[in-house]
């Protein structure tokens, strides 16, 4: 009877509600979000109907933000504070970057991850991509009329535990509940439903505007395993609309344009290009500065043929992709068209060649992968409803983690193409008599030297008692979670002295640098935080009662009376205080009755074990 | 993790036996993933989603170390007392010390020679090496309870599969 005063009106909403959650495609030069409304995955339009959000901000010195297309407007005039690309400088450090010297910017060579000094201060990588995961999550809860429960965020398959700890630091940063996140290519596949497919090898092709990537995808049952990644991460569709300015200049006789006529020159080629892509010809008419005209026809045949060096580019890159992976072309079931630049019709003849069928090209290029992780969004937000479509992808870890050793060489705890969630324990000794301090470091990659990997992260166990060389164990604990996000964990074990440190590698971000970069973010004043923060707390309250509620309902006799009175006393409790507006006491109030639902958490999921091995040598399951 | 899981076999609900049904421990694995998956509790609470992933992380442990006949028995052997120690105990049958030696000879030769032919008849033998030390293998654990001499077979298992990989190397050199 406790049980009807907790389903209180408010706290528990209508059953099978729909719970809204999103996909979003955080790209390098545009970026989109998509949802599943009515069975049917959708991408969110902005308010003039443009799907698609240039992945461009721009920082103003009175502290004002421009994002997406406002921002591109002012990057040839405003090159220093306006941020492209912002995707090749997450979880990099100044020498990672490819070109640094061409680029306008003005970097701050912090340790770890770089920052760009921009005339509203220093910004990290973070900061700027959260500004575009902002715009998308107001897009979406206007769109949608609510909040969301949370996003699926893709990144590149070959993304490292730097990059992909960068992604989800911004998508905390912009407000938002990260679900999960996804490689780009199994989301990509996701969207044709290769899922239900039968089981081979798939290739994704990902032309898009700056970037090329290959992945090699072996699907059996519902696992994505990545077989192979390649590219190029400086050939897209800009090289194509640059390759045919150059031709325009030569047929033009000109030289040397001011920079507008440059700009202008280019908007005009990128637009021939793309005709091409439906018509065996173009026109190029431009009227540039000092009255000149420029007016050309291209013909379709004429521009394959000045752009074939780059489609070969793409090709070898496969190529390589696939030997890597062990296969031959025939091995590959089907192609995977990601991107706009994979509507050229040369392209498509390439591809199509080079795998011996046509690629798959049903759904846009643009979409394909926002479409996915919106389709990934909706099954982990629990909206599918029994006997629908249902699948579980298990991922695997790109690169492998490991240890450094004496002499600088690495000892690798997880290799590559490990299955996550995976936990795995390795003990080490010392080597000096009397050693109290071991240095731990963190590193990532294929390579047998530690200085050809990534450097994760280094912390120092202390306090190992005083022993003999060699007499101590240390054993060091890594653990990837389902997003392939690693934490590390170190402790002497003989001595009976724990000395037991967590380390997030070094450029995760606190809680407390999120709390001040939201404290600052522009725009949000203070009132507006707090609100944000109390509803937040709201409604994870809420979904918290209720999944408390659902769970004793069901195996609520896991628990002895004493156990239950006290999960009821603290469900009892957080319905109380969330009823009020103190949004830290209604997060301790979560953090009290979830820590205390933990071992009831543990039961429910050996019964569940044991139901689905029912059948099986039941007394053979999980023995207490 | 708790202690409720004490066993990778029961965990799959599965005979603590050498020979095994590849079929039924990849159906019992993915059920048990389908159920524990953290893809499952993407919207639950903390302790759901800490249950979940460390469940998760435990049932893709214990697939990978039962789906390979090598790490289904150390497994095995360590879960009674006959630990393998890789490192510390190389002692092997003068027999197949000789045999080792013999075999590492010839994939050199092979190897430096681009010999197709040779490298080939090297396949056979290892291949014909390796179902042999897996029948023995099965004897001693699912007949015999030998732990200690199917300890020693490990061994030799894990040259075995070693030679075997850097012979597939060598191959793919020569191809």
């Amino acid at each position: 009877m406790a049980l009807l005063q907790i389903a209180e009106p408010g706290m528990s909403p209508a059953p099978h509600e729909r719970r809204l959650a999103v996909g979003i495609d955080l790209g390098t030069t545009n970026s989109l979000v998509a949802t599943v409304r009515n069975s049917v995955a959708d991408v969110l339009a902005d308010e003039q109907g443009r799907p698609l959000l240039p992945s461009v901000v721009r920082y103003r010195a009175d502290g004002s933000v421009e994002v997406g297309f406002e921002a591109l407007a002012h990057q040839a005039t405003d090159p220093r504070n306006t941020i492209v690309s912002v995707k090749r400088f997450m979880g990099r450090s100044v020498k990672d970057v490819e070109h640094v010297e061409n680029l306008p910017y003005d970097f701050v060579d912090t340790p770890g991850m770089l920052q760009i000094r921009t005339v509203a201060g220093v910004k990290s990588p973070v900061e700027v991509s959260a500004e575009i995961l902002r715009v998308l999550r107001e897009r979406a809860e206007s769109a949608l009329g609510g909040d969301l429960v949370g996003a699926v965020i893709t990144v590149p398959a070959y993304f490292d535990d730097a990059q992909r700890q960068a992604t989800r630091d911004a998508a905390r940063l912009a407000g938002l509940n990260v679900l999960r996140l996804l490689n780009e290519p199994t989301a990509a596949a996701l969207a044709y439903g290769l899922d239900n497919a039968a089981e081979g090898v798939y290739a994704v092709y990902d032309l898009g505007g700056g970037t090329f990537d290959i992945s090699i995808l072996k699907l059996t049952k519902g696992v994505f395993e990545v077989l192979a990644t390649g590219g190029d991460t400086a050939l897209g569709g800009d090289d194509f609309d640059h390759r045919l300015y150059c031709w325009a200049l030569e047929q033009a006789d000109l030289s040397l344009l001011p920079p507008e006529d440059t700009s202008l020159l280019t908007v005009k080629a990128r637009a021939a290009k793309e005709a091409l892509s439906t018509k065996d010809s173009a026109t190029i008419q431009a009227r540039l500065s000092k009255g000149r005209w420029v007016n050309l026809t291209i013909k379709r045949d004429i521009f394959a043929g000045m752009t074939q060096h780059l489609v070969q580019k793409t090709i070898d890159a496969a190529r390589r992709a696939l030997r890597d992976a062990g296969l031959k072309p025939a091995d590959v079931k089907g192609v995977v068209m990601v991107g706009g630049a994979t509507r050229m019709p040369h392209v498509r003849k390439a591809v199509a060649d080079l795998f011996g069928q046509e690629p798959l090209i049903d759904i846009d290029p643009d979409k394909v992968v926002a479409l996915g992780a919106a389709k990934q969004a909706n099954l982990l937000a629990g909206n599918h409803a029994p006997g629908d479509d249902d699948w579980l992808l298990l991922d695997v870890i790109p690169l492998s983690l490991g240890l450094e050793t004496m002499g600088g060489l690495v000892e690798r705890i997880i290799p590559r193409n490990s299955t996550i969630p995976i936990a795995r324990a390795q003990e080490f000794t010392t080597f000096r008599d009397g050693q109290t301090a071991m240095a731990i470091h963190v590193v990532q990659g294929e390579r047998e030297l530690v200085s050809d990997c990534r450097s994760l992260a280094r912390f120092e166990l202390r306090g190992i008692p005083p022993m003999a060389a060699g007499a101590a164990r240390i054993r060091v604990t890594f653990q990837v979670d389902a997003d392939g996000l690693l934490s590390v964990s170190a402790r002497e074990t003989t001595s009976g002295v724990e000395a037991s440190i967590v380390v997030k590698p070094s450029y995760g971000l606190t809680d407390e640098e999120i709390a001040r970069m939201l404290q600052e973010s522009i725009g949000a004043a203070e009132a507006d935080v707090a609100a944000r923060a109390l509803r937040e707390q709201q409604v994870e309250a809420q979904r918290l009662v209720e999944a408390t509620i659902a769970a004793l309902a069901a195996d609520g006799d896991l628990l002895d009376d004493d156990e239950r009175a006290e999960v009821e006393r603290l469900l009892r409790e957080l319905i109380d205080i969330a009823r009020g507006d103190d949004h830290l006491a209604i997060k301790t109030a979560i953090d009290r009755l979830s820590r205390g639902t933990e071992e009831f958490a543990a039961r429910r999921m050996d019964r569940t074990i044991r139901a689905a091995l029912a059948g099986r040598r039941i007394d053979e399951v999980l023995p207490e | 993790m708790t202690a409720r899981a004490p066993d990778h076999f029961a965990l799959f609900g599965l005979e603590p036996r050498f020979a095994l049904d590849a079929e039924a421990l990849e159906q019992a694995y993915r059920r048990v993933q389908e159920q524990v998956h953290p893809d499952r509790f993407a919207t639950g609470s903390a302790a759901e989603k800490r249950v979940a992933m460390q469940w998760a992380a435990r049932a893709n442990e214990a697939f990978q170390t039962l789906r390979s006949p090598l790490g289904r028995a150390a497994y095995l052997c360590e879960r009674h007392g006959a630990p393998i120690h890789a490192e510390s105990n190389t002692a092997m049958p003068e027999e197949f010390l000789e045999r080792q030696l013999a075999l590492r000879e010839a994939l050199d030769e092979a190897r430096g020679e681009r010999d197709p032919a040779a490298l080939a008849r090297l396949r056979d033998e290892i291949r014909r090496l390796r179902e042999d030390t897996l029948s023995a293998l099965a004897a001693a654990l699912d007949r015999e309870g030998d732990y200690r001499r199917a300890a020693g077979l490990v061994r030799q298992l894990m040259f075995i599969e070693k030679f075997g990989a850097e012979l597939a190397a060598a191959e793919a050199e020569t191809a």
